[in-house]
């Protein structure tokens, strides 16, 4: 039986209530650095939040000839994902006894739900720019699996365990994984990933604002749209999370933990941020090469060096 | 699968309505099918119902763009059909009205290009470089935008002798940014892989479309109305024709960016060489007569024809605006790419659907359309030059 903490744990806190505003929040700074880097203000901290509840107070609009529960459904299915994912990193990270064996492998899992639901959905939509957008995710999404798991496969490796837990104390007793040479090698291939994950430039293929106008979420508009922006704000959210753990020694939130912790992962949005805002979008082709070619290579030059020990 | 995917006629891509079919076999392009019209507002049709000093006016709304290129052309259209010499003075503060308007073309070009790969970084950087050369337009004609400084016989506004100084420095600020740009766009490997080798359009296709402008100088083929057919005192400035080779969206960006420096070159020469003097000929009436003015626009060949009857409207003015060559040329650049590219090829001849609005011939046989043939257009042509003809008779 589910102890009932568990519905207030997904609900209210680390679940869906934490991670929507921390992911909005994200978003914001975003919105913000990017602004900086090119040479405009940049909107106030609460903007996402206001266009949130802007989009909430819209019209929903269904297409004619789209499915209705599925172009409806699975953006929902999305967001419920990605909280899930969330929940169970955070709660591994605050408290490790909660980790279960095999969670790294479960949140990797889940955390493609979203893109996936993501397809589904603007398949559903019957737009051509949609389908266009969604059959570009797909190959997306075969493109940067492959290397993103060969990179957490690396850590995996190191700890010998398939949990947060190990791979916490681990890293709690031996060091973060970025001081090793194979650390550092994976965590470069896996932020690449995650730029593709997040759909943020140079990999915002599926979306392509000016070939696409939105692609594969072009038909989405008011509460369906804020459902679809909140799922991108909590993947955004989630992501820099993951890497921390995985790679850098985890989240805490005792003494002085609590400011390298919030250092650590606005550190990591920035990183992602500053990748998106100096490079121009690749195409899907060039895509698939760079992360099946070079990313692929370092991401198995890292499993390597990780059996060779160092 | 999906076989049509449109582009337009309203799409982020596009800064004004047109609408691009492409014909599709996955992400591959086979066909595109090009449909204009959707803003036409009939300019011609109105400068004949406005007087010759009114049209100016209404032929920078040609364009917002090229709201210096379209009265340049019509002054001197009707400046040869009087056959009289603009004082010196003025013919420099036209060239610098005009290479201005060249530089915030071709910035706001680059702008565009880097939003359309999603380099928006290049958008707002090349955006903000162009804030200064609004600025100096300001300081020269008045106006940020339409300018309203051509005028037939000479200009409408003299530039103050002590401003000039305060130019330099500008264009000294404006020669580094556009280095550092220059360096931006030239260097970076991911544009390359986006940019080099896309929607080539050789130097044979360039002359097959009659392409113009930078779209035909990146191809290899000269053409450059400022040379060909020095106005003004273009004889009498310094500058090169930039050419590159393989007619690539690369070096179409190139090709502009090159473009920048020799146009600072000619502001540069022409505020050196201006001397204070008069700055407009007296032009008391219009004869009857034909006149032709032929103007190197950011774009490309800009030309206008007006016809005088004595009165003092124009009885016809035609205008030819570069654009309507050059997108003819998506034709050929487009098919074979992917639609990631497609739009980024259609965007690289710098489109300005609002002057290529007019009746085109359609290809048969792509879809159902009402089409127009060579003879058609001749007769409906015979007809309204007999409308024309009875209206004036009749008066």
């Amino acid at each position: 039986m589910l102890d009932p903490i568990y519905i207030v744990y997904y609900l209210i806190f680390p679940g869906f209530l934490f991670t929507a505003v921390a992911g909005l929040l994200t978003t914001w700074v975003d919105r913000k650095v990017s602004a900086r880097v090119q040479w405009r203000v940049g909107p106030p901290w609460f903007q996402p939040f206001a266009d949130m509840i802007k989009l909430l107070g819209k019209e929903v609009i269904v297409p004619v000839g789209a499915r209705r529960t599925g172009f409806l459904l699975w953006p929902v299915v999305g967001l419920a994902a990605a909280t899930l994912a969330s929940m169970i990193l955070w709660l591994s990270n605050l408290w490790p006894g909660t980790s279960f064996v095999g969670d790294t492998i479960v949140v990797i899992y889940i955390m493609t739900i979203p893109a996936i639901s993501m397809i589904l959905g603007a398949s559903a939509s019957s737009n051509p720019l949609g389908i266009v957008g969604a059959s570009r995710e797909m190959k997306l999404l075969f493109a940067y699996e492959l290397p993103l798991v060969i990179a957490v496969l690396t850590t995996i490796y190191k700890v010998g365990s398939f949990s947060f837990q190990a791979v916490l104390a681990h890293q709690a007793q031996e060091g973060v994984m970025l001081g090793s040479v194979s650390g550092v090698i994976a965590f470069i291939v896996a932020i690449f990933c995650t730029q593709a994950k997040l759909n943020l430039l140079p990999f915002d293929i599926p979306e392509a604002e000016t070939e696409l106008a939105g692609g594969s979420h072009i038909e989405y508009s008011g509460a369906a749209l804020a459902v679809v922006k909140l799922n991108m704000a909590i993947m955004f959210f989630v992501m820099p999370v993951f890497l921390i753990t995985v790679f850098w020694g985890g989240i805490a939130f005792t003494g002085w933990h609590i400011l390298t912790s919030i250092l650590k992962y606005v550190a990591i949005v920035v990183i992602l941020v500053l990748i998106k805002n100096t490079n121009p979008r690749v195409r899907i082709d060039q895509a698939v090469r760079f992360f099946w070619g070079p990313m692929f290579i370092l991401s198995v030059a890292a499993m390597v060096l990780a059996v060779l020990g160092y | 699968m999906v076989k049509k995917i449109p582009i337009g006629p309203f799409h982020p891509i596009l800064e004004e309505p047109e609408f691009f079919e492409l014909h599709v076999d996955g992400e591959n392009v086979t066909e595109i099918d090009m449909k204009i019209g959707w803003s036409h507002r009939g300019i011609e049709l109105l400068s004949e119902h406005k007087t010759w000093d009114q049209v100016p006016f209404l032929v920078e709304r040609v364009c917002g763009i090229c709201s210096c290129s379209h009265p340049f052309a019509y002054v001197k259209a009707v400046e040869d059909l009087l056959g009289i010499e603009v004082p010196l003075r003025a013919q420099y503060i036209r060239l610098i009205a005009a290479e201005l308007e060249r530089l915030h073309s071709h910035l706001l070009w680059t702008g565009l290009a880097g939003h359309f790969i999603g380099y928006n970084t290049v958008f707002m950087w090349a955006w903000k470089y162009r804030e200064p050369v609004l600025d100096i337009l300001e300081a020269v004609t008045g106006n940020r935008n339409h300018y309203a400084v051509m005028r037939v016989g000479g200009v409408r506004r003299d530039l103050p002798q002590d401003e000039i100084q305060g130019i330099f420095p500008i264009l000294d600020q404006l020669w580094k940014n556009n280095e550092l740009l220059t360096g931006a766009i030239v260097d970076d490997p991911v544009i390359h892989a986006r940019t080099k080798g896309v929607g080539v359009l050789g130097k044979a296709m360039c002359r097959e479309y009659g392409a113009l402008g930078p779209t035909a100088r990146a191809g290899g083929y000269d053409v450059d109305a400022r040379r060909d057919h020095p106005i003004d005192a273009y004889d009498k400035v310094d500058f090169d024709v930039i050419l590159c080779e393989n007619g690539d969206v690369f070096d179409k960006a190139v090709v502009r960016q090159l473009e920048n420096f020799e146009s600072i070159k000619i502001i540069r020469q022409c505020l050196e060489q201006m001397e204070p003097g008069e700055i407009c000929a007296e032009v008391h009436e219009i004869p009857p007569g034909e006149g032709l003015g032929i103007y190197e626009a950011p774009r490309g060949e800009v030309l206008h024809y007006v016809r005088s009857d004595g009165g003092n409207m124009p009885m016809r003015h035609k205008i030819r605006a570069p654009s309507f060559n050059n997108i003819l040329t998506n034709e050929y650049s487009v098919r074979g790419s992917t639609i990631a590219d497609a739009g980024l090829i259609t965007a690289a001849v710098d489109p300005c659907y609002s002057c290529t609005e007019r009746v085109g011939v359609i290809d048969r046989g792509i879809d159902d359309r009402y089409i127009l043939s060579e003879g058609d257009l001749i007769r409906l042509s015979q007809e309204k030059t007999e409308e024309i003809r009875k209206r004036f008779a009749k008066e």
